[in-house]
């Protein structure tokens, strides 16, 4: 079959970029992981996470010293493991979606810049200053329709880079876009926080600070480094670029933008022709891990850093195995994968089109468990399952702007709405097992809810709560 | 002295909540996902009960109209969470690592009436608390003094009495007996509308039988859920 060549190549790693979920791990690592749970216990101390993709071909080597289970006892255990890596790993979704939002809701509620419209981005030539409703509905509709074609655009760009091989082109743009995200826009962010606490500081002390930050990330996202430190500034990052959406699109073109972005999600992912697809099967042709950044063009700005893949990373590859989901188990997931998968930048995002249907087919089957995918076993432990930056942009960017108009409750039922909304698809990688667009069902349920609670939730619940009615 | 109150006031309602959630339901991700699930659950009974009273425009004001199809949904809902959980009890299992999820039959019932309330809670009494921080305060020029307090300790009445009702509610539909489930829409009425006291300033006459329903429903849940003295002494002593 053809899975047991691909399967060196097309790894969860590589098909992690930006914005998608992946299903996690093969069964077959599953039961492996469990027999060997003891023995990863003392690898958990090297959490250091890498920002290398994993290569299946040198991890051809590791995987030969995995031991093998048995396969008729782990057939009914590898059906359960592929279900109970679920539950676990939704939360460790949530938690890193949730700090997100906080983070983007309590600037908002606290820094009013955010929330304050002067400039706008070139990106969005209509600017919604008519009284009239049908002009602003259409000023927002061709902003988006903008947006999306400067996304595709660079979407395409990408794809034609990398089927060029230009590689370090690819890198530059990446470390570029992330050198201006962590210090240019940290810079604003930090300066607008000491405006609204009135807070005196000298620049040479927001200097030193500013650029011990900027560093530090630079180092954490494209190297090497304690893993929540990386979580954390990804966290930030995806935080910033929410805020810069809500700061710089005008009203109705952020829900605009929203609508658009997910129907491209859908679109880009799971149609045949779909730009993410292609650059999938190309990365898969080379025997390649993709980069993370390469699948979104994010508009230029704002490209999140990419990895740098370092071919051969068969050493680092045992490592991150160990301080993956399974040692990790505490880490909320937000492993190698995660960290390829922040990359997109600004718009781009996620969900990828997912090369591993027959991977995934493979791994699923009981009796070709024992033959499985060859990739480190480690490896896929650490995936579990990811989400692309973009994801957690798109879905700050939806809660911000509901907290931005100041009613606690719409903010509320968007939150829990997008945490449905992600529970849902996780639910349905778990059922499809094929890399998912995380965006579609969240933003519905945020939208659907967001318009729903702000027009007819709110003056019921403003009557009870005023008259302390409660039911 | 605003600053206080909101952090009193945030406190007394949900701080119980909060040290539930932080023991019983954080440490499994599947009864953090159940709880998410049933806070929906409320969002969509809340949504529903928003439109009748948003469509019947001419009694609006009325909010007595709005308070009983709110019940009815949120009841409506609680039962729909209870076919839900019952149904998909097999698939919990499976993706739980927690082997005793569900030998206890009513920990799913807990969870969800733990979602259930805290979101009740919540759209109750955030605003209520954000508009506790800013400059000035209740009680001043008009209004009473006491909104913030009483406001904060309905709210924790009402959730944890959703909380119980849950509990109560699943055994009651476990066992077939309609008697537990008739208490349960009884004294979600009965509290409701004793809250309509509340806007006249009557709060003794209001938060106090509240407290007295919470009291008995607390005592019926434990019942139902296999609590007997001995047990409930038993939980005081250490636990090995």
């Amino acid at each position: 079959m053809s899975e047991s060549g691909s399967d060196l190549d097309a790894t969860e790693h590589t098909a992690l970029m930006d914005g998608h979920i992946a299903e996690a791990r093969p069964d077959r690592e599953l039961a492996e992981r469990i027999a060997r749970k003891r023995k990863t216990k003392s690898d958990n101390q090297r959490s250091y996470g890498s920002v290398e993709q994993i290569e299946g071909g040198p991890s051809g080597a590791s995987i030969a010293q995995q031991p093998r289970v048995p396969a008729a006892p782990v057939e009914p255990q590898i059906e359960e493991l592929e279900l109970k890596y679920g539950a676990r790993h939704v939360i460790k979704l949530f938690v890193p979606v949730t700090l997100c939002m906080l983070v983007v809701v309590a600037t908002i509620s606290s820094i009013n810049f955010y929330s304050v419209k002067d400039v706008y981005l070139a990106y969005t030539p209509f600017h919604e200053e008519s009284p009239y409703a049908s002009t602003k509905v259409w000023n927002a509709l061709a902003n988006s329709m903008i947006l999306l074609c400067v996304i595709a655009l660079m979407t395409v760009l990408l794809i034609v880079l990398y089927k060029k091989k230009c590689y370090k082109t690819i890198h530059g743009w990446l470390i570029l876009s992330s050198l201006i995200l962590l210090f240019l826009f940290s810079y604003l962010y930090i300066e607008e926080a000491l405006i609204a606490y009135n807070i005196p500081m000298d620049y040479i002390t927001l200097g030193f600070v500013l650029w011990n930050f900027g560093v530090m990330g630079m180092i954490v996202i494209h190297w090497k480094g304690p893993l929540r430190l990386q979580q954390a500034y990804l966290i930030f990052i995806a935080a910033l670029m929410a805020l810069v959406f809500i700061k710089y699109l005008p009203e109705w073109t952020t829900w605009a933008v929203l609508a658009v972005i997910s129907i491209w999600d859908l679109v880009a992912v799971l149609t045949p022709k779909g730009p993410l697809r292609i650059l999938v099967e190309t990365a898969q042709e080379r025997n390649e891990p993709i980069f993370p950044a390469l699948i979104y063009s994010s508009t230029v700005m704002y490209c999140m850093a990419a990895a740098s893949p370092a071919p051969g990373a068969a050493g680092t590859v045992e490592g991150e195995g160990r301080d993956g989901t399974e040692a990790g188990g505490g880490e909320a997931g937000f492993d190698a994968a995660w960290r390829e998968r922040r990359d997109e930048g600004a718009a781009p995002r996620r969900l990828r089109v997912d090369s591993a249907p027959p991977r995934y087919v493979t791994r699923l089957d009981p009796p070709h468990a024992p033959h499985a995918p060859p990739h480190a076993p480690d490896l896929d432990e650490e995936k579990g399952v990811k989400l692309g930056l973009g994801d957690f942009i798109f879905y700050s960017v939806l809660v911000g702007k509901a907290s931005s108009y100041g009613d606690w409750n719409t903010t509320l039922a968007c939150f829990v709405a997008i945490l449905i909304g992600l529970c849902l698809t996780l639910l349905l990688l778990a059922i499809l097992k094929k890399a998912l667009p995380a965006l579609p069902i969240s933003i519905t349920f945020g939208l659907i809810f967001y318009f729903a609670t702000r027009s007819v939730v709110k003056p019921f619940a403003d009557a009870l709560a005023a008259e302390q009615v409660f039911i | 002295m605003t600053l206080a109150e909101f952090f009193s006031c945030s406190l007394l309602a949900f701080g119980a909540p909060i040290v539930m959630f932080a023991m019983t339901v954080a440490t499994d991700p599947v009864r953090i996902i159940i709880m998410i699930a049933a806070a929906f659950g409320w969002l969509l009974s809340f949504l529903l009960s928003s439109l009748v009273w948003y469509a019947v425009v001419p009694l609006r004001s009325y909010l007595v109209f709005g308070m009983i199809f709110a019940i009815i949904f949120q009841e409506l809902f609680r039962y729909g969470m209870y076919l839900l959980l019952r149904k998909t009890e097999a698939g919990l299992k499976e993706i739980s690592e927690n082997h005793e999820i569900g030998s206890n039959k009513l920990e799913m019932a807990y969870v969800s009436g733990l979602g259930f309330g805290t979101m009740s809670g919540a759209f109750a009494l955030v605003n209520v608390l954000a508009d506790s921080i800013g400059p000035g305060t209740l009680g001043l020029s008009g209004g009473t003094e006491y909104f913030f307090v009483t406001s904060s300790a309905m709210t924790l009445c009402m959730i944890l009495l959703n909380t119980f009702w849950s509990i109560i509610f699943f055994s009651g539909f476990d066992e077939k007996n309609y008697l537990k489930i008739l208490w349960v829409i009884i004294s979600h009425f009965f509290v409701s509308f004793l809250s309509l006291l509340n806007s006249r300033e009557l709060y003794a006459a209001s938060i106090l039988p509240s407290y007295i329903v919470l009291m008995i429903t607390s005592y019926i849940a434990f019942r139902c859920a296999g609590g007997s003295s001995k047990t409930f002494i038993q939980s005081f002593s250490a636990r090995s």
